[in-house]
């Protein structure tokens, strides 16, 4: 689906590859964990490698197991007036479940930018 | 006792649910220290509900077909108010606000839920050695794995602490873990059971089923928790099937194909059987054949490429969806001087090693410039898989193969090793890929007196001749695989 | 229609793409039964699916998929098989930390809006998402750099958009313009979106770049969000431009970028550049099915259409003989039903025009099409001046009533001809200086002038008179008629 993805045999992942992964992903590894990161990811697509050899041209792509399509639900609120109890009790429960709110709302550390 | 004769026994009078809850928690106080399967016991609710069954059967009512039968859940199932931890600690202490929508079937089929079990954390794992919370060991053996990821499910189950349990399976982790623990585990139809309430690990895989200690006790549970659910997009829109009332039927006239590639027996299949585990097999096939059932041997040969495409599939959907743990909404939080710093730490902090391996993976093969190398490709190779099925189930009605290459390994031993580990599931990730339903029962041991499981595959919806062929095995097995002393 | 001053503004042309995302009007959010209702309790129209809680799974709302077709319908859309995508980032109001979307398999595939004028604008695509929470910055002003934290209501998350993504095809200020007005109002006609823009229900970002006149190759874009109204709208595109413009005068160039539209500066300042753009990481959504609308459904969803406004400004246009663009006001407020009914009961329609462009600007209220043609037929037929009918036609739509009597208990009787002109003929005694400049100006001064004698008619009449009337009184004096 990304339409600069033209590269079929990539080479090895590379230490760099890791680090930007793994930014991506918001984790923050220490130098060792890189290195041995990059070493065992390497390892399983290196093994990945057996498909790379599959001519797979105009082989359709299964993202779902399941032939469905077109599952569609009514446009009617799933909290009704005789549930409304249950859902004040839901909310509450979702606020106390939180590391921090104020206010009832979900409260975090400044933001850096804006959205996308 | 099975868990259809104690729910018929609660719902005749004849036993109340709490001396059956009462009973399994003693097992488990005896037992549970050395094998560690549960991450929490519900003792008081478990009694609470109890008692609240025998009250409708004193009041004449209908308490369900699990009258008073304890279940045990995988730690991953949200249970409204009770801590769903997923083994990890950034779900530690956290108390989902809703239940999953298996939660909501067993309760109202009069089941007593006795604890979450211990699982590799996320599901992530065959040895239920990646838990935050320690590792849970084999009760047919102490020294080893008991498999994974569901291996805390499969492990109360063999150790009598509940006659059911419910795990989910990804690629293997309903399947494997009840090979190595000796016990029925059942991966159903992909859609089959609702996976809302569920947390993701790989959403086109993940499918949750039942272990048991026995054939027709797994056909009970599966029938309570499946059945379109509309909380579930992709939930199969028809009612669960019948299975009880198939289990006596054999396997006679029924195709029965042995899978050369997933079964050490082929030119161009994978290697790693275990002789021991080949033999079992082996006399399998032979109990089925001398049941009536034609046995041959079979080709999938695109099963050799599931562990690759799986290795890109399920990491990739499970970096987006572990996205959402970021110390935002729920569980662990790392405090920072900004939203990226505290997500960065917070997920540092609370994901363990193999989960953040996945995740890095997955991420990595849906970046740009590599999606269509890796993710692209093993959606074609899944459909390779599926096509490669569809042939085979042209000629055969079921398919056949190991469990696990071996029997339980010991603890420790491929912890180290992430692809080691990851080879650990070649012959259960097929059925994965395809949403096929396959189950393990338990036939025999190895040579050193651990059970081996085989597998029995079927296509979609194909759950009634699985369990007549899993029934069959069963008896010739040598019955019901008991609880461990 | 375009402006001179950005389109071309020193030999330079401004090229604009917009992408629209509207907030439809469904009574549940797009993926659950959470309510989609502006404002609200924070944190109280959320349930599992649009918190992003562990395990919750999103089931697809079938009203916003039929509001995505008549979208797609009225835009001349493709209307096809789609499928959903996640689209991963990490942003404290998107609770999964990723947003469901489409991505190479949209609802809605190429079509084109008609603008008033008649110019076709192109349309690249029309796709379903869902809205994101809302954060509120605390400390340093609200300002999101100088917050000192920020709290997330997620009443909002889940709300079904449609994002409708524009070619570039405009090119200007008021391009832009014309064509979010005429996308909105449609939307409205439809029954998609309400529409406000001050609500944030609809939200516009804009892509702009520029190049020489004549020159057929795009140049570098850059993205402008956070515009508020259509006002901010043309300003930021006005801004935008002119920067670019004089980045290339200068001797730099272009880079592209993400901005931010300030309003209180009245200018864009960057986000972010090309090389911090996100890795979006797309990929088909596994929790969802894709969704095929059959032919049937389609035929059914065009069937039960509301007329566009475009085809209801070519109706009144036809009937009224006049060019559609004379008739986007009516259209716009609205009346055009009430015009086309007072048109049908042989009212004139250049009056019934000016009364709904001039004097209706709130709405027909009491008014019916009755009442509203006998009202212009005394008009037209002498019985009522015009500031007369004006008064009438204000009690009309206040209170309703009967024209004839109204006209009577205001004591308006149309003043008779001798009468004026024994009015006119005192004035121009008293003027004489006016009537010379008159009667021997050129065309100018005679229009200035023959304004000047009916206002002082009118003032005399108090507004009893007949402009009109009076206007060939004074040409008969001057020797014209």
């Amino acid at each position: 689906m990304e339409p600069d993805a033209d590269t079929s045999t990539p080479g090895r992942i590379t230490r760099d590859d890791v680090a930007y992964v793994a930014r991506l992903a918001r984790l923050n590894l220490t130098d060792s964990e890189l290195d041995g990161f990059t070493g065992q990811l390497a390892d399983v697509l290196d093994h990945a490698a057996d498909i790379e050899a599959l001519d797979l041209d105009g082989v359709a792509s299964t993202s779902h197991p399941l032939p469905l399509s077109n599952v569609l639900r009514a446009d009617v609120p799933g909290v009704g007036p005789a549930d409304e109890a249950d859902h004040r009790l839901f909310c509450d429960e979702v606020l106390a479940a939180a590391p921090a709110v104020e206010e009832s709302r979900f409260r975090v550390p400044p933001v850096l930018g804006e959205a996308p | 006792m099975s868990a259809l004769s104690l729910a018929g026994s609660v719902r005749s009078g004849e036993r109340s649910a709490r001396s059956i809850v009462e009973e399994h928690l003693a097992v488990i106080a005896d037992a549970e220290g050395e094998i560690n399967a549960f991450n929490l016991v519900t003792a008081d609710a478990a009694l609470d509900r109890a008692d609240r069954i025998d009250g409708v059967v004193a009041q004449g009512g209908d308490s369900g077909p699990l009258a008073g039968v304890p279940v045990a859940l995988k730690d991953n199932m949200c249970t409204r108010g009770v801590p769903t931890t997923c083994g990890s600690r950034i779900l530690d202490g956290w108390r989902p606000p809703y239940d999953a929508t298996v939660v909501e079937r067993l309760d109202a089929a009069g089941a007593v839920i006795i604890g979450k079990t211990n699982m590799d954390e996320f599901a992530m794992g065959s040895s239920t050695e990646n838990s935050a919370f320690g590792p849970t060991l084999n009760p047919r053996d102490t020294t080893r794995v008991p498999g994974g990821s569901s291996g805390g499910s499969a492990a109360a189950v063999a150790a009598g602490f509940t006659p059911l349990s419910l795990g989910s399976d990804t690629g293997g982790s309903i399947r494997q873990p009840a090979a190595l623990c000796g016990v029925v585990g059942v991966k159903p139809t992909y859609g089959a059971v609702s996976r809302y309430g569920l947390v993701a690990f790989a959403s086109s895989l993940d499918q949750i089923g039942p272990f048991a200690r026995n054939v027709a006790d797994a056909a009970l549970l599966l029938e309570v928790v499946a059945g379109h659910d509309p909380l579930d997009s992709t939930s199969i829109p028809a009612a669960a099937p019948d299975l009880l009332g198939v289990l006596d039927r054999g396997v006679e006239g029924l195709r029965v194909g042995i899978i050369e590639e997933i079964s050490g027996s082929g030119p161009t299949g994978l290697e790693g059987f275990a002789p021991d585990v080949q033999a079992r097999l082996a006399e399998a096939a032979e109990a089925l054949a001398a049941a009536g059932a034609v046995v041959e041997k079979a080709s999938v040969p695109s099963t050799v490429f599931g562990l690759s495409a799986y290795y890109v599939i399920a990491p990739a959907e499970a970096s987006s969806n572990l996205a959402r743990f970021d110390g935002v909404r729920f569980g662990l939080r790392v405090d920072a001087d900004n939203t990226v710093d505290m997500n960065t730490a917070t997920r540092t902090a609370g994901f363990g090693d193999e989960v953040k391996r996945r995740i890095m993976l997955g991420t990595y093969a849906l970046s740009a410039g590599y999606y269509d190398a890796y993710y692209g490709k093993s959606q074609k190779v899944r459909t390779l898989i599926v096509e490669d099925f569809a042939r085979a189930y042209q000629s055969f009605d079921l398919l056949l193969s190991p469990t696990a290459p071996t029997t339980a390994f010991p603890i420790g031993e491929k912890v180290d090793d992430p692809m080691l580990m990851y080879l650990n599931d070649v012959c259960t990730i097929p059925s994965n890929l395809a949403g096929h339903p396959a189950m393990s029962v338990p036939f025999g041991v190895g040579d050193d007196g651990l059970p081996v499981g085989v597998q029995v595959l079927a296509p979609a919806n194909g759950e009634p001749s699985m369990f007549r062929a899993a029934a069959v095995l069963e008896a010739v097995a040598g019955g019901p695989t008991g609880a461990m002393p | 229609m375009t402006s001179e001053t950005t389109s071309e503004m020193d030999g330079w042309e401004v090229v604009i793409g917009l992408e629209v995302h509207a907030e439809l009007a469904t009574a549940t959010k797009l993926f659950s039964g959470a309510r989609n209702e502006f404002g609200g309790e924070p944190n109280t129209h959320v349930d599992p699916v649009s918190l992003g809680l562990p395990g919750s799974l999103p089931v697809l709302n079938e009203k916003a998929v039929e509001l995505a077709i008549r979208v797609g319908l009225a835009l001349n859309c493709s209307v096809q098989a789609s499928e959903f995508a996640r689209k991963n980032y990490f942003y404290p109001d998107m609770p999964k930390d990723f947003q469901i979307s489409q991505f190479d398999q949209p609802i809605n595939g190429e079509g084109w809006l008609e603008l008033p004028d008649g110019r076709r604008i192109g349309i690249e695509r029309a796709h379903l998402e869902e809205d994101t929470g809302k954060s509120t910055h605390v400390g340093g002003g609200g300002r999101i750099h100088e917050a000192s934290y920020s709290l997330v209501d997620y009443n909002r998350a889940g709300v079904p958009l449609i994002e409708i993504v524009g070619k570039p095809d405009l090119r200007s200020g008021e391009d832009a313009r014309a064509y979010v007005s005429e996308l909105r109002a449609i939307l409205v006609a439809i029954g998609a979106s309400d529409g406000k823009m001050e609500e944030g229900s609809m939200r516009v970002d804009c892509n702009v770049s520029v190049r020489p006149v004549g020159e057929d190759e795009l140049g570098t874009r850059c993205e402008v969000k956070n515009i508020n109204s259509l006002r901010s709208l043309g300003r930021a595109v006005t801004y935008e431009s002119r920067r670019q413009v004089d980045l290339i005068a200068s001797g730099q160039k272009v880079e592209q970028q993400t901005r931010h539209w300030n309003e209180e500066d009245g200018r864009t300042h960057t986000l972010r550049s090309k090389e911090e753009a996100f890795d979006y990481r797309y990929f088909p959504e596994p929790d969802l099915v894709p969704v095929a609308p059959s032919a049937e459904w389609i035929d059914e969803i065009r069937a039960a259409m509301p007329l566009l406004p475009g085809e209801r400004r070519n109706r009144l246009a036809e009937e009224a003989g006049v060019q559609p663009a004379a008739a986007a006001l009516s259209v716009e407020r609205g009346l055009d039903d009430l015009a086309l009914a007072a048109m049908d009961l042989d009212a004139d329609p250049a009056r019934v025009l000016v009364h709904v462009e001039n004097n209706l600007a709130d709405g027909q209220g009491a008014l019916t099409a009755d009442a509203f043609a006998a009202l212009v037929a005394m008009e037209t037929g002498g019985d009522l001046t015009a500031t007369q009918a004006k008064t009438v036609l204000a009690d009309l739509v206040d209170s309703g009533g009967d024209p004839a009597s109204l006209a009577a208990s205001h004591g308006f009787e149309a003043m008779g001809t001798s009468e004026l002109e024994g009015l006119v003929d005192g004035l121009i005694a008293e003027h004489p200086d006016d009537w010379e400049a008159f009667v021997g100006g050129d065309e100018g001064e005679r229009k200035k002038k023959s304004g000047f004698f009916v206002g002082q008619i009118m003032k005399a009449t108090r507004g009893q008179a007949d402009g009109r009337v009076v206007n060939e009184i004074l040409e008969r004096r001057a020797g014209n008629a």
